[in-house]
């Protein structure tokens, strides 16, 4: 025990003396998720601008161009010719392009299909996403209406909204009403920034430690550092406490001041983020193991943060990811901790809802504890070879 | 010069940390992201219906539902409870619900009502899921009129211009199959490729004071910080030059992902892009000396937020003001802009000229502190 607090006495030393560390482990997660709220605070893409070719010149074309003007979506900032709107589209002023064709009124009177034309630039899915959202509504909206205006009259008010709409429809987003991009990906980030901040704090200290020992990730003349598991734990109980409290401030600070949601209570959070946290320390202290400069813990581990975004699941769907992925995926706690922590605090989900993850993680927790322990066994036995 | 070059190329060779991150890494990235987009658009997402109508027409729509490109219904529930459930527990994205009495309602003319959800947590399927079932719940809509008119002898061009007179086409320009591969890992792989360079660079300068030899190189080179500077970059620029190469060459020719400007252009807006990403690394060390962790935090963090603010998954337009401006200092936002204009658009490298300068300003920043690596290399120690 005394080996213990000891090793945790040497451990908040380094860390208090380091910069790097106190970067990492102190700083940074307070700042990040701050930065990240902050730029996707936003949530959507509104008003999208767009160019509007109208061959039509009719009372309907223009009612159409007005109906997609009012729409949140999209903005129309232009009215002009093909050749024009095209220069538009190069100079970047306009992303979209809607092109009404100049038989428009026409078709509607025959009653014959017409086709309006959506050029959207392929740059960003949500400028897609927005434009098309806009026209077809609208679209949607005023076929409702030529039904019934221009070829089935109902005999009273409610027979004509029956004939319009003879089933209706509704579409409810759960969880995320507004559909925004700040409430889906922040939670993921978190999680992820936990991790990574955790391999980095960890990474650097052995980094430290075996620049100061010639190469040993353990102090050579300090007896208390001669047990792994006491190794293991002593750090462990260094940096669990400072994490979990990062894990509570993102869950209360940061949902608080960026509006996002927190629905489950305190205890259920703590329920999950502690075989979490714990994951991480242990994957943290077995990756280490590749660390032997503390600067190299950056070079190694800075740029897994994007890969291991996506092959969670959480942006490119889970089930889109091909199996052999998916099992890789296995191997890092964030890509439970993002999934369970995202139903924990965006959909209200209990325990026994996020079962698979946290099992998952108290798996995970197992068996990197046990490497952890056997990476400083060696560390720990080459002392003994170097004496 | 030279000298300094080989020495470097020996240390790559002798720590396996310097292979990993010039080769490996980049290398199984660019697999890691192919492969895992190799789809391009997510197909048959999970999702389950509540069918409390349980007729034959019910039964007939959700087949329709299932049968659609992105759909996948893997469960039908008795009670949306249930459903809800399977949701949290992240089985499914989206629930279809046809209440009871929906075939009687809707043809006797009751306007019965169905409801989608979808789990707006997961942003890609729900907005994939959401199009398909808005469009088979308008399908159902519409097939009951159409039903109705062909039984008073129209045709059926004459139905479809009553029931759906207006069509949007909608033209994708650039992706037409809105392949999430073509739109995510043209950036994404340069963005890492980017990050890794402007770590490396730092760290291979920082090495240096790391050792203690800062003063004795820059003797060697005979007191030109530029020769030093140039020296220890170049095998950085080079090793990656070639993995931009291949980048380029697995995503346009062998991926056959669109490339309206060929490759030559992009090659070489790669290498701009790596070289302005080595010019910024340059120059945050030269602000902080000798502090080499604390200046590779900085190209961390740096590197990190490109993705974000790049602007490519979430538009720049719909930040805030300040990141408006902020976005320009970062040399992946350039790359991005001229990728759409050249790649993706085939438009003239005219349109976009501002952002070439700003790639070329990032290469030149190192000459602003070159000044202050002067002290540096015969005053300031190692900075732990």
């Amino acid at each position: 025990m005394r080996n213990i607090l000891h090793i945790w006495y040497e451990e908040f030393k380094l860390l208090i003396h380091s910069e790097g560390l106190v970067i990492f482990a102190l700083i940074v997660p307070f700042i990040y998720p701050v930065l990240y709220a902050f730029v996707y605070n936003n949530e959507t893409a509104r008003e999208v601008p767009m160019a509007v070719v109208d061959e039509c010149h009719s009372s309907d074309s223009r009612e159409f161009c007005r109906l997609v003007d009012a729409t949140a979506e999209v903005s129309i900032l232009y009215y002009t010719d093909l050749a024009q709107a095209q220069e538009l589209m190069r100079r970047e002023e306009v992303y979209a392009v809607m092109r009404i064709p100049s038989d428009f009124s026409k078709s509607l009177y025959r009653g014959d299909q017409t086709y309006i034309g959506l050029y959207s630039d392929m740059r960003c899915m949500l400028y897609y996403k927005a434009a098309l959202l806009a026209a077809s509504n609208v679209s949607l909206k005023m076929n409702g209406d030529i039904k019934i205006e221009r070829h089935l009259h109902g005999s009273t008010d409610r027979q004509e909204e029956i004939l319009r709409m003879p089933v209706t429809n509704s579409y409810v987003p759960l969880y995320n009403p507004q559909g925004g991009f700040a409430s889906f990906l922040i939670p993921a980030v978190m999680m992820l920034i936990i991790q990574q901040l955790l391999c980095l704090s960890l990474g650097t200290s052995i980094g430290t430690w075996r620049e100061r020992n010639r190469g040993i990730g353990v102090p050579l003349d300090d007896q208390c550092f001669r047990n792994p598991l006491s190794v293991v734990v002593g750090k462990t109980l260094l940096y669990l406490p400072i994490f979990l409290l990062v894990a509570v401030y993102m869950y209360s600070a940061v949902t608080s001041w960026f509006d996002l949601p927190r629905l489950a209570d305190y205890g259920t959070f703590l329920q999950f983020m502690l075989p979490y946290v714990l994951a991480c320390i242990f994957m943290g202290l077995t990756a280490s193991a590749m660390v032997f400069r503390s600067e190299d813990a950056m070079l190694l581990f800075v740029f897994m943060s994007v890969p291991l975004l996506f092959i969670s699941g959480m942006s490119w769907p889970v089930a889109a990811v091909p199996d052999f992925w998916r099992y890789v995926s296995y191997l890092f706690p964030s890509t439970f901790g993002m999934h369970g922590y995202a139903r924990l605090q965006g959909m209200g989900a209990g325990m026994s809802e996020v079962t698979f993850e946290y099992q998952g993680l108290w798996i995970q927790c197992a068996i990197y504890f046990l490497t952890s322990c056997l990476i400083y066994r060696r560390e720990i036995k080459k002392i003994n070879i170097h004496k | 010069m030279l000298k300094i070059c080989l020495r470097e190329i020996q240390t790559y060779l002798r720590r396996p940390m310097f292979l990993f991150c010039l080769l490996v890494a980049p290398l199984v990235c660019v697999f890691f992201f192919t492969t895992l987009m190799w789809e391009g658009l997510p197909t048959d997402l999970p999702a389950a219906v509540v069918d409390e109508d349980d007729t034959q027409v019910s039964r007939t729509f959700i087949r329709t539902m299932d049968a659609m490109e992105q759909t996948d219904i893997v469960a039908h529930f008795h009670n949306f409870t249930d459903a809800r459930e399977a949701m949290m527990r992240g089985e499914i994205y989206a629930i279809f619900h046809i209440p009871e009495g929906m075939t009687e309602d809707a043809v006797s003319g009751r306007q019965p009502h169905v409801a989608l959800y979808t789990n707006e947590t997961y942003f890609v399927p729900s907005a994939l899921l959401m199009k398909d079932m808005r469009m088979a719940a308008e399908i159902l809509g519409i097939s009951i009129t159409r039903e109705s008119l062909a039984g008073r002898g129209l045709t059926n061009d004459r139905v479809m211009g009553i029931v759906q007179p207006i069509v949007i086409e909608k033209h994708a320009l650039g992706n037409p199959y809105l392949n999430y591969s073509v739109y995510l890992c043209n950036i994404i792989l340069p963005g890492i490729l980017f990050l890794l360079t402007m770590l490396l660079t730092c760290y291979v300068i920082g090495e240096e004071w790391k050792m203690g030899r800062q003063r004795q190189t820059y003797q060697m080179m005979g007191y030109s910080q530029t020769s030093v500077l140039i020296a220890k970059t170049l095998p950085i620029t080079v090793i990656y030059s070639l993995i931009i190469l291949f980048i380029d060459v697995w995503l346009y020719k062998y991926l056959e992902f669109p490339c309206k400007s060929g490759l030559l252009p992009m090659l070489v807006y790669g290498v701009m892009g790596v070289m302005a990403s080595q010019g910024l690394a340059i120059f945050v060390f030269g602000l902080f000396l000798g502090q080499m962790r604390f200046s590779m935090s900085i190209c961390s963090l740096w590197g990190v937020l490109s993705f974000s603010l790049s602007g490519f998954t979430f538009p720049v337009s719909a930040m805030h003001p300040v990141l408006q401006y902020a976005c320009n200092l970062f040399p992946l936002r350039h790359y991005y802009l001229i990728y759409c204009n050249q790649a993706l658009n085939g438009y003239s490298i005219a349109y976009v000229w501002v952002h070439v300068v700003a790639l070329l300003c990032f290469m030149l920043l190192p000459f602003v502190v070159m000044k202050r690596y002067r002290k540096g290399f015969l005053l300031i120690k190692y900075k732990p």
